[in-house]
C-alpha cells in the first residue's frame, strides 16, 4: 500500500506546490462569494421568518383590540369604545398593515419583538429572563447526546454482525423515543425509584441531569446512525491498514483514526441538533417542571400571547438558521473538497 | 489431487435449512409491526370486541389499582380500566395520526412538486417558501398554529400535518429532480417524447414511488406530535382517551401510579416503531425493486 493512498483528498485537490500556488487567489475569492451567497440566503430564510410570525400575529380571529382585551381579562365581553382606542393607540392597531409590518421588522432589528398582551411587558423582557435556562439545558443536552453518541458507536460499530445489528437497532430505537415517555421514565426510575437526582429540577446542577439525558439520547440515538455507517465504512479504508501495519492497537486506530472520520456528519448536524433540543425543551421542561422559553412558549400558547409565542418561535427559527449557516460557513473555509459555486 | 481442483460435490450443494436457520430468517421485527397494526385496526374498529369494560364506567372502589388479572393495564383516579382506555383511545390516536400524516404528505407533494417543476419564478418562491417554513421546529410551527386557532382536535391534525410538511416536501422535491435528472429522462428527451408524457411516464412514478414508505414513516411521526401537543395540554382534552390526553391526565398521579403513564406511553413507542419497522420495509422493498 503506497502513502498516497491513504488520503485520496489531497491527492485529488493538490496536484502539487507550485499548482497549489496558482489555484490558491482563485480559491480565496470562489470562498468569499460562496460565503456572501450563503449569508444572503440566509437572512432571506430569517425575513420570511419574521414575515411569517407578523402574519401569524394578524391571524387571530376578530378585532384584534377587542381579542387582546379579551385575553388579558381571560374572559370575552363587550368593549367601550374608549378602552379599543387605548390598545389600538399602545400597538398601533390603526395603521395600515403594511405599516405595521414595516413597524415590525425595524423593531426586530433594532431587538423589539413587541409587548406582550397579558404581561404588559416587552417580549425580549419576558424571553430574557428564561433563555439562559434553556439554552444551558439545550448545550447540556448536545454535550451528553456526543458523549453517549461516542461511546457507543466506537464501543459497537464494525464488531461482527450480531453486535453491529444490536447497536444499530438500539440507535433507532432511542432515536424514536419521545421526550415525553422518556423523560418520564427517566423521572420514575432515577427520581422517585432511586433518588439519585431531584424531581423538580429547579436551577440545581444535578437537577439539569434528567432534562438533559431525556434530549440527550434520543439525539444520540439519531446521530449514531450517520456516525455508524460512515465509521464502519472508515473502517475499511486503506489508512486503517497501514496504520495496522504500523502496529497501532485496535483502541489507538478506532479512537484516532477512524473515529475522526467518522463523526462528520454528526457535526453537520449541529445546526438541527440545536434546534430539536431548543424545541424539544418544551416538553422537557413541562415535565421536570424546569423554568425556561418552553413553559413561557405552553403558557402563552395557552393565553393565546401571540406577540410572546411568535418571538419565541422566531428566536429559535434565528438561532437554528445561525448554527446551520456557521456549520457551513466553516466547512466551506475549512474543506478545500467543497465545490464552490 | 489439489484443493483448488476439487469440484464442489454435488450432494453438498442443496443443504437442507435447519429449523433453527429458517426462523432465524424469518423478519421477526416485520411480523410484530404487522400483527400490531392489524390489532390497531381491529381496535379501530370494533373496540368492543377487544374489552370486556366501557371506557366511561367508573368504579371508585377500584380507582388507582395496579396491573392485575382484572384490569391488565391497572385503573385510574375514577377506577376506570386503562387497557379499556387504551383500547378506545387508538380510535382518536389513530385518525389524528392518519390525518396529519395525510395533510402533511399532500400539502409536501403539492410543494415538492411544485419547487421541482413549476416555471421559474413560481418555483423559485415555492423552494424559498419551503426553506422558511424549514426553519422552525416541526413542534414550534405546530404550537404557533395552536395560539391562533385555539386547541382541539381539528387544529391538532393541522398544526401537525403543517408542522412536518417542509421536511417533506424537501425530500420530495430532491427526488423530482434526481428523476429529472436520470439517463432514462434524457434518453426519453433524444425520442422526442412530449414533456407531458416524459413527466407522467417517467418522472413521477418513479420520484414518487418512496412516498408510500414515506407515508408509513410519517404515521407513527405524527402520532408521536400528536401526542405530544396532548401531553402539553394542547391537544384533545380528556375525557377523550387519546393516547396524549391520557398520558397527560396521568401525570398528576405519577408518584402513585406509574402505570397511567408507562402503559400508554409504551403504546405510543410500539404504534411508533411498528409504522418505522413496516416503512423501512417497504422502503428496502423498493430500493431492492429499483436495482434488478
Amino acid at each position: 500500500m503506497t502513502p498516497t493512498s491513504s488520503s485520496e483528498l489531497t491527492a485529488a485537490t493538490a496536484p502539487g506546490p507550485i499548482a497549489q500556488n496558482a489555484i490558491r487567489p482563485r480559491r480565496g475569492r470562489a470562498v468569499a462569494i460562496t460565503l456572501l451567497r450563503k449569508i444572503g440566503a440566509a437572512l432571506v430564510v430569517l425575513w420570511g421568518a419574521a414575515t411569517v410570525a407578523f402574519f401569524a400575529q394578524l391571524a387571530l380571529p376578530g378585532d384584534r383590540a377587542t381579542t387582546i382585551l379579551n385575553i388579558r381579562a381571560g374572559q370575552a365581553q363587550a368593549r367601550t369604545p374608549e378602552e379599543l382606542a387605548q390598545i389600538n393607540q399602545q400597538y398601533g392597531l390603526t395603521k395600515p398593515v403594511i405599516v405595521q409590518y414595516l413597524d415590525y421588522l425595524r423593531g426586530l432589528v433594532s431587538g423589539d419583538f413587541g409587548t406582550s398582551y397579558q404581561q404588559y411587558r416587552p417580549v425580549t423582557a419576558v424571553i430574557g429572563e428564561q433563555l439562559g435556562s434553556t439554552l444551558t439545558l439545550s448545550l447540556t443536552a448536545i454535550a451528553f447526546a456526543w458523549l453517549i453518541m461516542v461511546v457507543w458507536v466506537t464501543l459497537t460499530a464494525g464488531r461482527g454482525p450480531r453486535l453491529a445489528a444490536f447497536g444499530s437497532t438500539v440507535d433507532v430505537v432511542t432515536a424514536g423515543l419521545p421526550a415525553y415517555w422518556l423523560g418520564i421514565i427517566l423521572l420514575l426510575v432515577f427520581g422517585l425509584g432511586l433518588h439519585w437526582f431531584p424531581i423538580i429540577s429547579g436551577s440545581s446542577p444535578a437537577g439539569i441531569v434528567l432534562p438533559a439525558l431525556t434530549l440527550a439520547i434520543p439525539l444520540a440515538g439519531f446521530m449514531a446512525q450517520s456516525v455508524r455507517t460512515e465509521f464502519e465504512r472508515s473502517l475499511d479504508q486503506p489508512f486503517v491498514l497501514s496504520a495496522r501495519m504500523r502496529g497501532m492497537g485496535e483502541w489507538g486506530i478506532r479512537l484516532r483514526h477512524v473515529l475522526r472520520h467518522a463523526v462528520i456528519p454528526a457535526v453537520t448536524l449541529s445546526g438541527w441538533a440545536l434546534g430539536a433540543t431548543l424545541s424539544g425543551a418544551v416538553i422537557v421542561e413541562s415535565i421536570f417542571s424546569r423554568p425556561g422559553i418552553g413553559s413561557v412558549l405552553v403558557s402563552a400558547v395557552n393565553a393565546q400571547d401571540l406577540p410572546v409565542v411568535t418571538g419565541i418561535v422566531t428566536l429559535v427559527a434565528v438561532v437554528y438558521v445561525a448554527a446551520n449557516l456557521i456549520v457551513d460557513v466553516v466547512y466551506t473555509v475549512i474543506d478545500p473538497r467543497l465545490e464552490l459555486t | 489431487m489439489t484443493a483448488l481442483g476439487t469440484p464442489p460435490s454435488p450432494a453438498a450443494a442443496p443443504v437442507r435449512p435447519t429449523l433453527a436457520t429458517r426462523l432465524g430468517r424469518v423478519p421477526w421485527g416485520l411480523v410484530l409491526a404487522v400483527a400490531f397494526a392489524v390489532l390497531l385496526l381491529v381496535a379501530v374498529i370494533a373496540p368492543q370486541a377487544l374489552t370486556t369494560h366501557l371506557p366511561t364506567a367508573i368504579d371508585y372502589q377500584a380507582a388507582l389499582q395496579q396491573p392485575s388479572l382484572a384490569h391488565p393495564f391497572g385503573t385510574d383516579e375514577s377506577g376506570r380500566d386503562l387497557y379499556t382506555r387504551v383500547i378506545w383511545g387508538a380510535r382518536d390516536s389513530l385518525t389524528i395520526g392518519l390525518g396529519a400524516a395525510a395533510v402533511s404528505v399532500g400539502l409536501a407533494l403539492v410543494l415538492g412538486t411544485l419547487a421541482a417543476l413549476g416555471v421559474k419564478p413560481v418555483a423559485v418562491v415555492i423552494d424559498r417558501f419551503v426553506e422558511i417554513l424549514f426553519a422552525f421546529p416541526a413542534l414550534l410551527l405546530a404550537l404557533l398554529l395552536i395560539a391562533i386557532a385555539g386547541p382541539s382536535a381539528a387544529t391538532q391534525v393541522f398544526a401537525v400535518g403543517i408542522g412536518t410538511a417542509p421536511g417533506y416536501a424537501r425530500m420530495i422535491r430532491g427526488q423530482i429532480l434526481g428523476a429529472r435528472n436520470s439517463g432514462y429522462v434524457e434518453a426519453a428527451t433524444a425520442l422526442g417524447h412530449s414533456r407531458w408524457r416524459i413527466l407522467r411516464a417517467h418522472i413521477l412514478p418513479n420520484a414518487l414511488r418512496p412516498l408510500v414508505a414515506v407515508f408509513a414513516l410519517s404515521i407513527g411521526q405524527s402520532i408521536v406530535w400528536a401526542s405530544s401537543l396532548s401531553f402539553l395540554g394542547l391537544g384533545v382534552a380528556p375525557p377523550a382517551s387519546e393516547w396524549g390526553a391520557l398520558l397527560d391526565a396521568g401525570r398528576q398521579y405519577l408518584t402513585t401510579a406509574w402505570w397511567l403513564v408507562v402503559i400508554p406511553g409504551l403504546v405510543i413507542v410500539a404504534v411508533a416503531l411498528a409504522a418505522t419497522t413496516i416503512g423501512r420495509h417497504i422502503q428496502a422493498r423498493l430500493e431492492k425493486g429499483e436495482r434488478s
